[in-house]
Formats: structure tokens, C-alpha cells, sequence
């Protein structure tokens, strides 16, 4: 569980009170949806993070890893979603580890839910857990405080209502995987084209026993036409003052840098060996 | 403990809520009912002179929070023209903020000029319309008319004039000038693009001795196409504008309206 | 009393092109309207990564002297220089871990891999989410402003003597129209085996 620090609290706090509003937070405006099918899942979410009236993020992903065969999709507080899907992804990692079998998008579900309520509302992440595991397919909704509810299809987010009027619409018992993929799509963009808090570009994931298909902008309805004018200035219209010129070699006469050596054995710094 | 829950008056008055929008206070029963006459309908408007005209251009959304009224509400008018067409209109208005309050103020100035042909025997200069419209606005000094208006036309030389408002009248006759929700986004672009802000020209000296690069007025093609780009790049990063973007360009062969679209999302 | 962001003022943005990136901030220290110095950076270097901070000028210095020990950690037990990805995820885990008490900053992170040779910027919000753009990224009480400017005026592929003049109108322009940003700034444009460090020239009003 996450050890959260408390020692900026109190100085935060003495300035509350004093009336200094608080922080805001990237949120996540969103339209996310989830929709089962037979043999499998799929969720989908736009991809536009806001901070108030403002896109701070044009094509930010909102499907986050759970486990293999089990994906998440967050709307909310950005950070709250993403580290709060990461805490359960790891424990969940150890979890099956530890019993030799395959996690169950129920176990997630659990493990999501109680760790919210125990922060009573305060980590403000919205999530439509999905997958399929030896059990079945799963495909439940989490909110903030705790709740949670099981259903074939679901949405979330301020696009919520939008998208649901989509499924209202459309859906059917026993879509084949392609009806169900073209139906979440279109929930989205009726999110995305309706609910000024989402927009940009549709992300989708299908969940089948075999695997999961992470399709990153499987749409992408909202490019930039390209600019009527160029705005690249002539060199040296910028006035400055001073300039300062530092070399990789000025600074190894006070560091030595030993760059790795042999070339098909180069460690990639980002990735842990274990890491396929 | 108590500090902890003292400085959160949710916590410490009910404990049993824990919803941010649980009442402050449940004990006394006194409930607080309002009525805001005003919202906020988004939108950005933008406007730029030049040598012969007069540019004035505004996003076709409206919205209301996260939903959106309709993609297609015009922002910018003709004033003092014919009530079907615009026909014969010689100033062109914006007005961005509350749309009830721009409709009737459009409405009004509209009455106004056109009172001012019938009773004068002829058209009202745009300074004389611009001083109306800030006498318009002042006079509801305290229950104001809730937008930000920009009023263009051709003045007495025939040289494109704009004049941009506050909410309570308070205005000035400029070169360009954004209003709305975008117009943080919208105005140092135009600082620098129209005005030539913080350029100089290369190679004449260096530091402090570099000469500024002189701003000239700008033919009207440039400025059509600065304007499009400007509320392209203003959809790209503010959620209320979008849909539409519709130009009113006032040259001395009259008003040329323009619609080009802009993202939906 | 005004939001703790917007007590001290100040601007950052950060821009991607050919090779290189850029990032730069204004020099402002102000107590609300009280402008208090000129000469205030904002942004801090950790070997191969930059990183700039906005909001609380208190936090600011907290927070960079707390990334130069935990950077400076991290050199002793890697015996490596710090990537600009990890400097990120470092940065992202540092202020979520205050979730419920945060630093009053928004960080950005501009440098070069020098693994991949892959140009990387990155922006956060005060609890860490963090935002990848293949752009740009702002942050600061002129953040709105920036967006315009860099919307604007940002292209893909700059070589480096493009890029600062771009990055630099974008901050200059935007800094102009933000009562609380200003007075002067800092560029740096970073190449992969070259670091240019610029004072601007700025209005001082």
C-alpha cells in the first residue's frame, strides 16, 4: 500500500483555512466505456486530460495495465487513476505469484474497491476494470468512494451519458468481437464529439482468453489541418544578453563519463531485463 | 486527531458524510436559495484592423458547462443594416460572454443606429457609435450587460477602426484585439504576429542595440489567414471554442461574411 | 487569498525539435503585485536533465534541492548519470507520494537520452501526473498564455537556431501578457553533446 506522506499537510491545511483554494489537479474529463462480447471484453476511453477549461494532455492514454489478461480504464484525477491502477497492478503481480495462478478481474475488483474506501473518496479515481480470466469475463465499474457494479455494458466520466445513450441505442446479447469494438468506438465519439471534457483521439482494448490487443488511436477523427501561414522567425530576431556555450567534453574534465561499449550488448536503461 | 478533522468543517460537523458536497452546516436548517441571472456561454472573439478594413471574427459554439447549446450561433453582427439580410450595414459588432445579454445588446445598438439614420438623415460614424455603444454598456453600470463587445467599421478617412469594450463601457480604439474565453491564448499571438512584439531585426547590432522590428498594417490576406490560424490553435487547447469560425471583413465595398469549419471535438 | 500557483508568479515551457530540445523560464520573484527580485531561474540542472519549477517559490527551492539529493543518489548507487525518463518517473513518484499534502509546483523536464539519443520533454501536475507531449509542454501563471503562443508558433523539426528563436518568442510573447511573469529570461537549448544557455532581453515592467 502506498505510504503517503502527511508533511506538507498541516502547511496546507493553515492555508486553507486562511482561504487559499486548493491545487488543481489534471482531471481526466473523460468518456470511458467497457462492453462484453462473446468470447471476451473491450473497453475504449478518449484521449483528452484537461485542467479546467483548459487540454493540458491532447493524447494521453487512459487504458492502464492491471495484469495480462485484465486492463483498466481511468477518468478522474489523472494521478489518482494512474498510481492507483499501478499499487493494484504490482499487488496483484505478487498476489499470483504467490498462489501460482492467474489473477481474476473479481480479485482486482476487490482489491481496487477496498483500497478506495479506505481513503473514503479523498483518491478520486473512476475506473472500468475488464478481462477475462479462468472464470469468465469480467467487466465491472469502481467509483471513488468504494461502489461497485457488474454489468454487460458500462460508461464513465462526464461523457458518460453520452456514450450511453450509444449502448442504449445499439447494444444487443451476443455481439461478435467486430460489433462490439465498432459499438464501444462509437460511444466514444459520441463522448468525444458531445462532452466538451473529452475529445482527441479514441483508444481501445480487446480482452480475449488468448490475450489483449491494446489498440493506441485505433480512431483518430480530430487532426490539425495544417496551418494557413509559417511561423518560422528569421534567425536572430530574439535580443539577448548573454550566451554561455557548455560541451559534453568541458564537463568531463570534472565527470568522467564511461560510455557503454560493446554494440549488440547495449542495456537499455528504460527497461528492466526481465522486461519482454 | 482533532486539528485534523478541525480544519475540514465536512468532517467535523457530520462525520457520517464524506461527499464533498455534503451540507457545511445540517444543523441550522436555513437553506440558501438564489437566482444567478447570468452564465457563461464560452466562445472566443477576435478583431483586427488594417489599412482599408476591418476584420472581426468569433467561434460559432455555444456552450453551457460541459454540453454544448448548439455549433452554430453567430457571435459577430451587422449593424444598422436590413433585418433579414444585413443589407446596407456600415459597423459590425462581436459580443462574447453571456448570450442573452449579447443578443439584446445587439438588438438595442441596432435600434439605435438605425433610430440615428431616420432622425439624421444619415449613417452614424463609427466614433460616434462607438462613444453610443460605451453609453449603452455604462448605463447599466450596476446590472451590466455581461460581455465583451468589439465594434469595427471604416472611419471618417475611410481607415479600418476597432474599438474594444469592458463589460461597463469602459473602451479604446486599437489595431487588434482578442475577447472571451480564449483571449489569454489568442492575445500575445497576436502581440506578436500583428504588432511584431519582442522581434527585432537580425543583424542590426547586437544586445540592446539590435532595432525593433517596425509593425506595418497588414494586408487583408495575411490577416484572414492569421485569424484562422489563431482560432485553430485556440480549438486545439481550450475545450469552449470550436465548431465554427465565422469572419465579418468591412472594406469600403461593404461586408464580406466568411465561414470556414473548426474541429468538433 | 490568492491560490498558492499564482503567489510568486513565474513561467516555464519546454519545446522538442530536430535533435535537440529547449526550455526556458522568466526570472520573476514577486510577492503578489510586489515584484521582490529579477535574477530568480526557475529551472535547475541534474547532469543530462533540466528540469523547471513553477508555482510556490518556497517549494520551488525545496523541491530542487530535494531532486539534487535524491538525483545525486541515484549517482552514487548506479554510478550513472540520471535518463531523462527515470528523471521523470522519479519526479512523478516524488510528488504522488504527497498526494495529500503537496509541493505547490508544476514541474517540467527537458532533456536528451543519451542511450537512444531520443529528445524528451515532459510536464506534471503538483501531485505527478504526468504529461508526455511530443511538442511542448508549459506550466506556470502565464500557462495559458503559453499555450496560445506555442500553439501558434511551434513546428515540428527545428534545428536548433530556430528553435530558440521560437521558444523564445513563445515565452517572451506570453510572459507580456501576464502581470505576474517576466522581467527578463533563461534559454536553454540542449543538443546532444551541447548545452546553450542564453539570457534574453525582456521588457522590465
Amino acid at each position: 500500500m502506498p505510504g503517503f506522506d502527511f508533511s506538507n499537510y498541516n502547511r496546507n491545511a493553515a492555508l486553507h483555512a486562511q482561504g487559499v483554494p486548493l491545487p488543481k489537479a489534471t482531471s481526466t474529463g473523460t468518456t470511458i466505456v467497457g462492453c462484453i462480447f462473446d468470447g471476451g471484453v473491450v473497453i475504449a476511453a478518449d484521449t483528452r486530460a484537461t485542467s479546467g477549461p483548459i487540454v493540458a494532455d491532447k493524447n494521453c492514454e487512459k487504458l492502464h495495465y492491471i495484469a495480462p489478461r485484465i486492463w483498466c480504464a481511468g477518468a478522474g484525477t489523472a494521478a489518482d487513476t494512474e498510481f492507483t491502477t499501478a499499487i493494484i497492478s504490482s499487488n496483484l503481480e505478487l498476489h499470483a505469484l504467490s498462489t501460482g495462478r492467474t489473477p481474476r478481474v473479481v480479485t482486482c475488483m476487490t482489491m481496487l474497491k477496498q483500497h478506495l474506501f479506505r481513503y473514503q473518496g479523498h483518491i478520486g479515481a473512476y475506473l472500468v476494470v475488464a478481462g477475462v480470466d479462468p472464470t469468465g469475463v469480467g467487466l465491472y465499474t469502481v467509483h471513488a468512494h468504494g461502489s461497485t457494479d457488474k454489468l454487460p455494458y458500462v460508461t464513465m466520466g462526464s461523457g458518460s451519458l453520452a456514450a450511453m445513450s450509444v449502448f442504449e441505442t445499439q447494444w444487443k446479447q451476443g455481439m461478435t468481437r467486430e460489433e462490439a469494438v465498432k459499438l464501444t468506438s462509437d460511444a466514444i465519439q459520441a463522448g468525444i464529439f458531445n462532452d466538451l471534457g473529452s475529445g482527441s483521439n479514441v483508444d481501445v482494448c480487446v480482452i480475449t482468453a488468448e490475450k489483449a490487443q491494446l489498440m493506441r488511436n485505433y480512431i483518430k477523427p480530430n487532426e490539425r489541418e495544417v496551418k494557413q501561414r509559417d511561423y518560422k522567425f528569421k534567425r536572430g530576431t530574439t535580443a539577448w544578453l548573454k550566451e554561455k556555450v557548455i560541451t559534453r567534453e568541458e564537463i568531463s574534465k570534472y565527470v568522467t563519463v564511461h560510455e557503454l561499449s560493446s554494440e549488440d550488448d547495449v542495456v537499455v536503461v528504460e527497461k528492466m531485463d526481465i522486461d519482454v | 486527531m482533532d486539528s485534523l478533522l478541525g480544519s475540514n468543517p465536512t468532517l467535523a460537523s457530520n462525520p457520517a458524510y464524506s461527499f464533498s458536497k455534503a451540507p457545511y452546516n445540517s444543523a441550522a436548517d436555513n437553506k440558501e436559495h438564489a437566482f444567478y441571472p447570468y452564465t457563461d456561454n464560452g466562445g472566443s472573439t477576435l478583431g483586427i484592423t488594417g489599412e482599408d478594413f476591418c476584420i472581426i471574427a468569433g467561434d460559432t459554439r455555444s456552450t453551457s458547462g460541459y454540453s454544448i447549446n448548439t455549433r452554430y450561433s453567430p457571435k459577430v453582427f451587422r449593424i444598422g443594416g436590413d433585418d433579414e439580410t444585413g443589407e446596407g450595414a456600415h459597423i459590425i459588432l462581436s459580443v462574447v460572454g453571456f448570450a442573452a445579454d449579447g443578443t439584446a445588446l445587439k438588438e438595442r445598438l441596432n435600434a439605435i443606429v438605425k433610430m440615428y439614420k431616420y432622425q439624421h438623415g444619415k449613417k452614424i460614424s463609427v466614433k460616434a457609435c462607438a462613444q453610443r455603444l460605451a453609453t449603452i454598456l455604462y448605463g447599466k453600470r450596476f446590472f451590466p450587460y455581461y460581455v465583451t463587445a468589439i465594434l469595427g467599421g471604416l472611419d471618417e478617412d475611410g481607415k479600418g477602426a476597432l474599438y474594444s469594450y469592458d463589460p461597463v463601457g469602459s473602451y479604446e480604439r486599437e489595431q487588434c484585439r482578442a475577447a472571451g474565453a480564449a483571449a489569454s491564448l489568442i492575445m500575445p499571438f497576436l502581440d506578436n504576429q500583428v504588432n511584431y512584439k519582442n522581434q527585432y531585426l537580425p543583424g542590426t547590432g547586437e544586445g540592446h542595440d539590435l532595432e525593433p522590428r517596425q509593425a506595418l498594417p497588414l494586408p487583408r490576406h495575411d490577416v484572414e489567414q492569421l485569424v484562422r490560424d489563431a482560432f485553430t490553435s485556440a480549438t486545439e487547447r481550450h475545450i469552449e471554442v470550436g465548431d465554427g469560425l465565422q469572419m465579418l471583413v468591412m472594406t469600403k465595398n461593404g461586408i464580406e461574411e466568411l465561414y470556414h469549419p473548426l474541429k468538433r471535438d | 487569498m490568492s491560490s498558492p500557483f499564482a503567489i510568486n508568479g513565474g513561467a516555464c515551457v519546454a519545446m522538442v525539435g530536430k535533435d535537440c530540445v529547449a526550455i526556458a523560464c522568466d526570472l520573476r520573484l514577486g510577492l503578489q503585485s510586489l515584484t521582490v527580485s529579477n535574477n530568480f531561474p526557475k529551472i535547475f540542472s541534474y547532469g543530462d536533465v533540466y528540469l523547471g519549477l513553477t508555482g510556490l517559490a518556497t517549494d520551488v527551492s525545496t523541491v530542487s534541492d530535494l531532486f539534487r539529493f535524491k538525483v545525486n543518489m541515484y549517482r552514487l548507487r548506479e554510478e550513472r548519470q540520471i535518463s531523462p525518463q527515470t528523471m521523470a518517473n522519479l519526479v512523478s513518484t516524488s510528488l504522488y507520494e504527497k498526494r495529500f499534502g503537496p509541493y505547490f509546483v508544476s514541474p517540467v523536464i527537458a532533456g536528451i537520452n543519451h542511450t537512444t539519443g531520443k529528445p524528451f520533454i515532459c510536464g506534471f501536475d503538483s501531485i505527478g501526473c504526468i504529461d508526455f507531449a511530443k511538442d511542448f509542454i508549459v506550466s506556470g501563471t502565464a500557462s495559458d498564455q503559453l499555450f496560445g503562443t506555442c500553439e501558434g508558433l511551434w513546428e515540428p523539426d527545428l534545428e536548433p537556431d530556430d528553435l530558440f528563436e521560437t521558444i523564445s518568442q513563445a515565452l517572451l510573447n506570453a510572459v507580456d501578457r501576464d502581470a505576474l511573469s517576466g522581467w527578463g529570461a533563461h534559454v536553454y537549448i540542449i543538443e546532444k553533446d551541447k548545452v546553450t544557455k542564453r539570457l534574453l532581453k525582456g521588457r522590465q515592467d
